[in-house]
């Protein structure tokens, strides 16, 4: 399509507007991305020769220690983190995104402001809002004391014990839900706004109550934006470093973590770098196999 | 797109937001996206350290977090990074996605795959990535003046950044017609004059909106710059993280209601810029 307009003797100017267009961003994009990348990549078949050398030598060792019990226990642990994170969000999301396809116009940019605003904010923040209302002194526990209390005045009961609501998995599992709730609905909310309505109310004049026309109706046809929700969600999910770091007890370590660990404190690089490429290998896959998916739906 | 409006007149058999248990359901999820964020706004305005029972009105936390000088040096830095990375990103962004739009060239595919990965890619692999890469291949200078001190993590920003701005850009030039181009060509402009006169105009409003998005993922990261910054180099989010990591206290509550109030500032900025509706596709 390039020079369409003018072939021929323009082709020389166009390829100087390519340059000029695309030369920087290439550039950027190789020097501060693909560079540093792949410089990890190679450390991962590296290993520490001295305090700070690193030697790529070609060898799996990473990789290996990466698949031993403990690591592979925490990988798999990440993935049902970011999998029942995903499957959360989807339940919770999924009729927020109904309500706001079919919502008034005026109410549906309200709705969808009323959903971002808290993605806009920082996450840091967000989870730093989350301790306050799940440590032993926080919100929860403080209500909860509080009707304790109320009903102690009533019958006797045993003085209040704060439950210990931060520092486990729950607490993880609810900062991630908490955190990746709005990175699901708008995916949805696009993939509704986009089906074909007279279908659903197709079903519905035939007598297929709600329920059913969501399943079988609404459900299969947004397969697709559902789908691309689902990794939207899950893809940051099982690469949480925050959430994990701030509200997870020592048990509730996730994959980042460990991956930060290597780099920071134990300072074995090679290792850290093996396992961030086992996280990246697993992002690429998925998006990957969605890719093959849209594909194999569009040629269908 | 639009089919809303044919619904609007008596209320349908697909208007669930008029359902009980859906506004239900609504209502529950936005106490449970806003009440920890809101109380911790409220709280911010307590006259206790206890941060739990409310003691009475005061602003002293503001006063405190505002004299606070390594907060204020820390925001100062994040403001600072933000903006540089914002210009420089907007510019790479726009030329990234003009070069999309309009050209067809050997390896586009890779090249669009490759901008498509800094947004696909954890977070925390990107960070270790620049951490090497600033520790090995180009180590920053040390002991640099202050805006050129921050320079490594303006850089990292800028690297996730402007594919952001890059995809907000080419979703406006689909809707540009090309005969206006053509036209200003036509009429004896040069290709930089009809890029400037009427390509960069229609683009305007995706390139504001494309800023306003660098902005606040640059002055929200955490993992990218927790690798990058040095002990010189410390941003708002990593000041906050190390304060969070010793208690929950007022101060870090103001703090962090002024940072809430510059990024909603900036998204409704933004949303006058692009509809909700454009953003969520």
């Amino acid at each position: 399509m390039a020079g369409s307009a003018e072939p021929g003797e323009d082709w020389r100017q166009e390829r100087g507007t390519l340059a000029a267009t695309l030369g920087p961003p290439l550039f950027w994009l190789l020097l501060f991305f693909m560079v540093p990348l792949s410089v990890v990549w190679a450390y991962s078949f590296g290993s520490n020769s001295g305090l700070t050398e690193i030697k790529i030598t070609g060898t799996f060792a990473n990789y290996a220690r990466a698949l031993e019990p403990l690591y592979l226990g925490i990988l798999a642990k990440s993935i049902g983190m970011a999998g029942l994170t995903t499957l959360i969000c989807l339940i919770v999301g999924f009729p927020v995104a109904l309500a706001i396809t079919f919502a008034p116009d005026r109410a549906k940019t309200w709705l969808l402001l009323f959903i971002m605003l808290p993605f806009w904010t920082n996450l840091l923040i967000r989870t730093y809002a989350l301790i306050a209302v799940l440590r032993q002194e926080g919100y929860v526990n403080w209500t909860l004391e509080f009707f304790w209390n109320q009903l102690g005045s009533i019958w006797s009961l045993p003085p209040f014990v704060p439950l210990e609501l931060l520092h486990n998995n729950a607490a993880v599992l609810f900062g991630l839900v908490y955190v990746h709730l709005p990175f699901m609905v708008l995916p949805l909310y696009a993939a509704l706004d986009r089906l074909d309505r007279s279908l659903i109310e197709a079903s519905l004049d035939l007598g297929a109550g709600h329920f059913r026309t969501m399943m079988q109706i609404v459900f299969p046809l947004a397969l697709p934006g559902i789908l691309s929700g689902v990794l939207i969600t899950f893809i940051p999910a099982l690469g949480a470093y925050l959430t994990p770091d701030l509200l997870g007890g020592p048990d509730s370590q996730m994959i980042a973590n460990v991956i930060e660990r290597q780099f920071k404190r134990a300072n074995d690089w090679p290792f850290g770098a093996a396992l961030s490429f086992m996280l990246m290998y697993l992002t690429l896959i998925l998006i990957a196999i969605q890719a093959m998916s849209k594909r194999g739906r569009e040629d269908a | 797109m639009k089919q809303g409006s044919a619904h609007k007149a008596p209320p349908g058999p697909l208007d669930y937001l008029s359902r009980w248990p859906l506004r239900l359901w609504l209502i529950a999820v936005g106490l449970f996206l806003y009440v920890p964020l809101l109380a911790m706004m409220l709280f911010s305005f307590n006259d206790s350290k206890r941060n739990i029972v409310w003691k009475g009105f005061t602003t002293d936390w503001y006063v405190k977090a505002l004299t606070n000088e390594s907060l204020l040096e820390a925001f100062a830095n994040s403001l600072t990074i933000a903006a540089l990375s914002t210009i420089v990103s907007v510019i790479l962004g726009t030329l990234a996605a003009i070069a999309l739009w309009r050209f067809r060239f050997r390896g586009r595919g890779l090249f669009e795959g490759g901008m498509a990965l800094p947004i696909v890619v954890p977070e925390i692999c990107m960070g270790v990535a620049m951490l090497v890469f600033f520790a090995r291949i180009m180590p920053w200078p040390q002991g640099m003046v202050w805006p050129l001190s921050l320079g490594s993590i303006v850089i990292a920003h800028i690297s996730f950044c402007f594919p952001f701005v890059a995809v907000v850009v080419r979703a406006r030039l689909q809707s540009f017609d090309r005969s206006q181009e053509e036209a200003a060509r036509d009429l004896g402009a040069s290709d930089f004059q009809a890029f400037r006169d009427v390509l960069l105009p229609h683009l305007k409003p995706s390139l504001v909106a494309g800023a306003l998005l660098a902005f606040t993922l640059s002055l929200d990261d955490f993992v990218i710059t927790f690798f990058t910054a040095g002990p010189d180099t410390i941003t708002f989010p990593v000041k906050v993280y190390s304060m969070v990591r010793f208690s929950v206290t007022p101060e870090v509550n103001a703090a962090s209601t002024l940072l809430i109030l510059v990024t909603v500032a900036l998204t409704v900025l933004a949303l006058r810029f692009q509809r909700p509706q454009e953003i969520a596709r």
